[in-house]
């Protein structure tokens, strides 16, 4: 029997246009599972010894699909996103829902490693064996909706002419961009099924920066072989029957939290974080569920808990928007963080990101940060081209066009939150960095520490390798499956954190039923989990060509959430400067790293890193530490 | 429903509770295949439009087109006299694809392992795809008994057909630009 990998990765070199297969040895795949630690492995052995020369929006950029051995078996199926983030300029897995992961798999590769840059848009076709490099031309600048359906089109046709017929063709698994990543923005996400993004780390971007419109795949065969079968189909059920126990999660998804998160817990983003509380009724999932849900539930590949809800507008002026709930992420920073309580409002801003191509997150959180400044008077209707009011659906939706499509001020403002900040200072001569609520270029999810009622701990983001990243967050202890040890863990294996079960032991049973590997989740936090994140933030702390992150200022919450908060039942509430110092070092020698967060020498030592451990002595000689 | 069944079943269906997860083909190709296949499976979740999902499968028309355009002699396709399902003798199919010609839905497909016709057995009585969905109370499929004044054959269709049908309903106007 197998290890649930496939065995196989495609790489595809769009310079050359070369198309080869890399293998890599079993061991090297149970050091580095997945997803996101195979990521680091890969970009670390590519790219580490010139790390601080890459853009990552430069043909030398790697853009990594990637599934992990449990993707497919274990339920509800996603894929790992990677390359060097254009964000933070450090390695983000960010991972995403849907069937391209099993129909790659099916197709029989474990991932898509793509090199280079195309002469003209392309999109990478696979099926089983077969592999092209296909014109695009048609299809850039098409949007979301229009891209799956003119792919769609175009790949049954093709799957229909076979002779002799051996059935009807169904659709191909897409992982796509909308003009957004076509344009380089660094707030664009990979998108499959029109709302699925994988958004944190502006991977995008980086597709659109290699010309890569799609990777579009269709495999006929089995999933890979795993280790014991009959276990698997065992544990199958066995998740299955927990998730299907968890009603509230499946009933209403994260979209009960658009109300509750703000009314209940204080931390929810209004206005773009200046206040974190509300109790807009209107703005309840009740509200949701009545206005806009039109299937009550909908999912990817073998998911039980099928938490997203189908929503479209059906009347009035924002009439013809569908997506998926929102979500909470999406109910807050394209609802409440623009100063919006209206369910279909919410739907239209969401669709319009989804038709662009945005990480919804990060969009959101650049709109509100614009809002801010508009409020505050820094940017004017002169530098808009219109009024930007908070709660004015339309102009958010007008705004986020331009930035998409780089028009105007949108220019700036698709650089995302805090690189925007850094131009309009110099534009303006005002400081607005204060007002950016990001850590190490990432837009912080939804989800505040100034209340203490939310599960982010205070240094979730500060010390988060993957920035403003609100799933992998610092400071959690993995043993209940929380925190950057555990998410990491689901990011690499791939599996949906929204499907896991407890006690979580079991994920690892799993996982050792797929891989036939002894591997033990205490093998991974002490040595996996942290060998992934020493490189993480070895390439965080080494950086460029752009930013450069201090780890004396950076590892830092935004400047806002040391602001009391002004409203709600926590009101004059905020971080505490000495605490988040004091959680800071404690994360960080947890993890064998110094007070600044640079790994040690004896850490990395440890871990087989050697080489991380010298391109760290620069970072060491720059903050004199030894 | 019991297992064992003693009269024709037939897996109902309603596309707009289908969530698209596909739990039907995962637990159709455990039970068929002993592995997760997803173009092996006898149920084919279509996702023609993203949201609007559509479980493609064998709907026993009463006069079995399949089996009739069936040229092997004798026929590789039969009709289970109990439930009324099409059974493949694998051992006789000659992988012609006619039986995928002559359904109104193109619903039966050659196996992508042995090329051999593969169509819905219903699980002997007792499928598989009907009992996680009203597991995980989906309700897309269910099982009901047969009866003389429904035309199954109306839903051997294919779902490029059906899928504009939902969109208009689901999203209106709007469907044009999604078709």
């Amino acid at each position: 029997m197998g290890n649930g990998y496939a065995g196989k990765f495609l790489e595809v070199d769009l310079t050359n246009e070369k198309i080869l297969e890399t293998r890599f040895d079993e061991e090297v795949l149970r050091q580095y599972i997945g997803g996101r630690a195979l990521a680091c492995k890969i970009l670390w052995d590519r790219l580490g010894a010139k790390w601080e020369t890459v853009d990552p929006l430069g043909p030398e950029n790697i853009f990594l699909a990637l599934t992990g051995p449990m993707t497919g078996f274990y339920p509800g199926a996603r894929i790992c996103i990677s390359g060097k983030s254009p964000q933070s300029n450090g390695i983000v897995g960010s991972t995403v829902g849907g069937e391209f992961a099993v129909e790659l798999k099916c197709a029989g590769y474990d991932g898509v490693i793509v090199t280079g840059k195309a002469k003209h848009p392309v999109y990478i076709f696979i099926k089983d064996e077969e592999v092209e490099i296909r014109d695009a031309r048609h299809l850039w600048g098409k949007d979301g909706k229009q891209t799956v359906r003119l792919i769609n089109k175009e790949v049954i046709a093709e799957l229909e002419s076979e002779r002799p017929r051996k059935r009807l063709w169904r659709e191909p698994g897409i992982i796509y961009i909308g003009p957004a990543g076509e344009n380089m923005s660094r707030i664009a996400a990979v998108v499959q099924k029109w709302t699925h993004g994988a958004g944190y780390g502006g991977y995008g971007g980086v597709m659109g920066s290699k010309n890569l419109k799609a990777i579009v795949v269709k495999g006929t065969g089995p999933l890979p072989d795993p280790s014991d079968y009959e276990k698997v189909k065992e544990l199958i059920d066995k998740v299955v029957e927990y998730r299907l126990m968890q009603d509230g999660m499946r009933r209403w998804g994260t979209g009960s939290a658009g109300y509750s998160v703000g009314a209940d817990l204080s931390s929810e983003p209004i206005r773009n974080w200046q206040e974190e509380w509300h109790d807009r009724k209107e703005y309840g999932v009740d509200e949701f569920e009545r206005k806009v849900w039109l299937k009550r539930y909908w999912g990817d590949y073998g998911c039980p808990t099928t938490c997203l809800k189908v929503a479209s507008v059906l009347r009035g002026p924002l009439k013809g928007a569908i997506t998926d709930n929102p979500d909470y992420e999406l109910q807050a920073y394209l609802g409440t963080n623009l100063g919006i309580f209206e369910p279909e409002d919410n739907v239209y801003l969401a669709s319009i990101s989804d038709d662009l191509g945005f990480c919804g997150i990060q969009l959101g959180n650049v709109l509100g940060f614009a809002a801010e400044l508009y409020q505050r008077g820094i940017l004017t209707k002169e530098d808009l081209g219109f009024e930007l009011k908070w709660g004015d659906t339309k102009a958010f939706g007008r705004l986020a066009e331009m930035i998409a499509r780089r028009e105007g001020i949108g220019d700036i403002l698709a650089e995302g939150t805090y690189r925007a900040a850094l131009k309009i200072e110099k534009m303006k001569g005002v400081d607005v960095l204060k007002y950016a609520v990001h850590v190490k270029g990432i837009a912080v999810g939804a989800h505040g520490i100034r209340s203490g009622l939310d599960y982010p701990p205070l240094i979730a983001y500060a010390c988060n390798v993957q920035g403003g990243d609100h799933t992998s967050v610092s400071g959690l202890s993995p043993e209940e499956g929380g925190g950057e040890l555990s998410w990491g863990f689901m990011d690499s294996a791939v599996i949906c954190g929204f499907n896991t079960i407890r006690p979580y032991e079991i994920i690892w049973e799993f996982f050792r039923a797929v891989t036939g590997w002894n591997t033990t989740m205490e093998d991974w936090n002490t040595t996996m989990g942290p060998r992934m994140l020493a490189i993480q933030r070895a390439v965080l702390l080494i950086g460029g060509p752009d930013v450069r992150w201090d780890p004396r200022v950076d590892d830092d919450n935004p400047p806002r959430f040391y602001e009391p908060l002004p409203s709600g039942p926590k009101a004059g509430q905020a971080a505490d400067r000495e605490e988040v110092q004091r959680k800071k070092k404690e994360w960080f020698n947890s993890l064998g790293w110094d007070e600044l967060g640079i790994p040690t020498s004896e850490t990395l030592k440890k871990l087989g890193l050697e080489d991380v451990d010298r391109a760290l002595d620069p970072i060491r000689e720059r903050y004199g530490v030894s | 429903m019991p297992s064992s069944q003693t009269e024709p079943i037939w897996i109902a269906r309603d596309f707009y509770n289908c969530s698209g997860c596909r739990m039907c083909e995962v637990v159709c190709t455990l039970h068929h295949e002993g592995r997760i296949w997803p173009e092996a499976s006898r149920i084919r979740v279509f996702m023609l439009i993203p949201t609007l999902e559509i479980p493609h499968l064998c709907a026993q028309c009463h006069d079995y087109p399949c089996v009739e355009a069936c040229p092997t002699e004798p026929k590789a396709l039969s009709v289970d006299d109990i439930t009324g399902a099409v059974i493949v003798d694998r051992e006789l199919c000659i992988s012609c694809g006619q039986c995928i010609e002559a359904c109104p839905g193109d619903v039966p497909f050659l196996h992508p392992g042995d090329n051999k016709a593969t169509i819905c057995d219903l699980c002997g009585g007792d499928p598989e795809c009907v009992k996680i969905c009203q597991k995980g109370k989906w309700n897309a499929l269910w099982l009901a008994k047969r009866s003389p004044s429904i035309n199954y054959k109306l839903y051997a269709e294919n779902p490029s057909k059906i899928v504009k049908d939902m969109a208009f309903r689901l999203y209106r106007e709007k469907a044009e630009e999604l078709i």
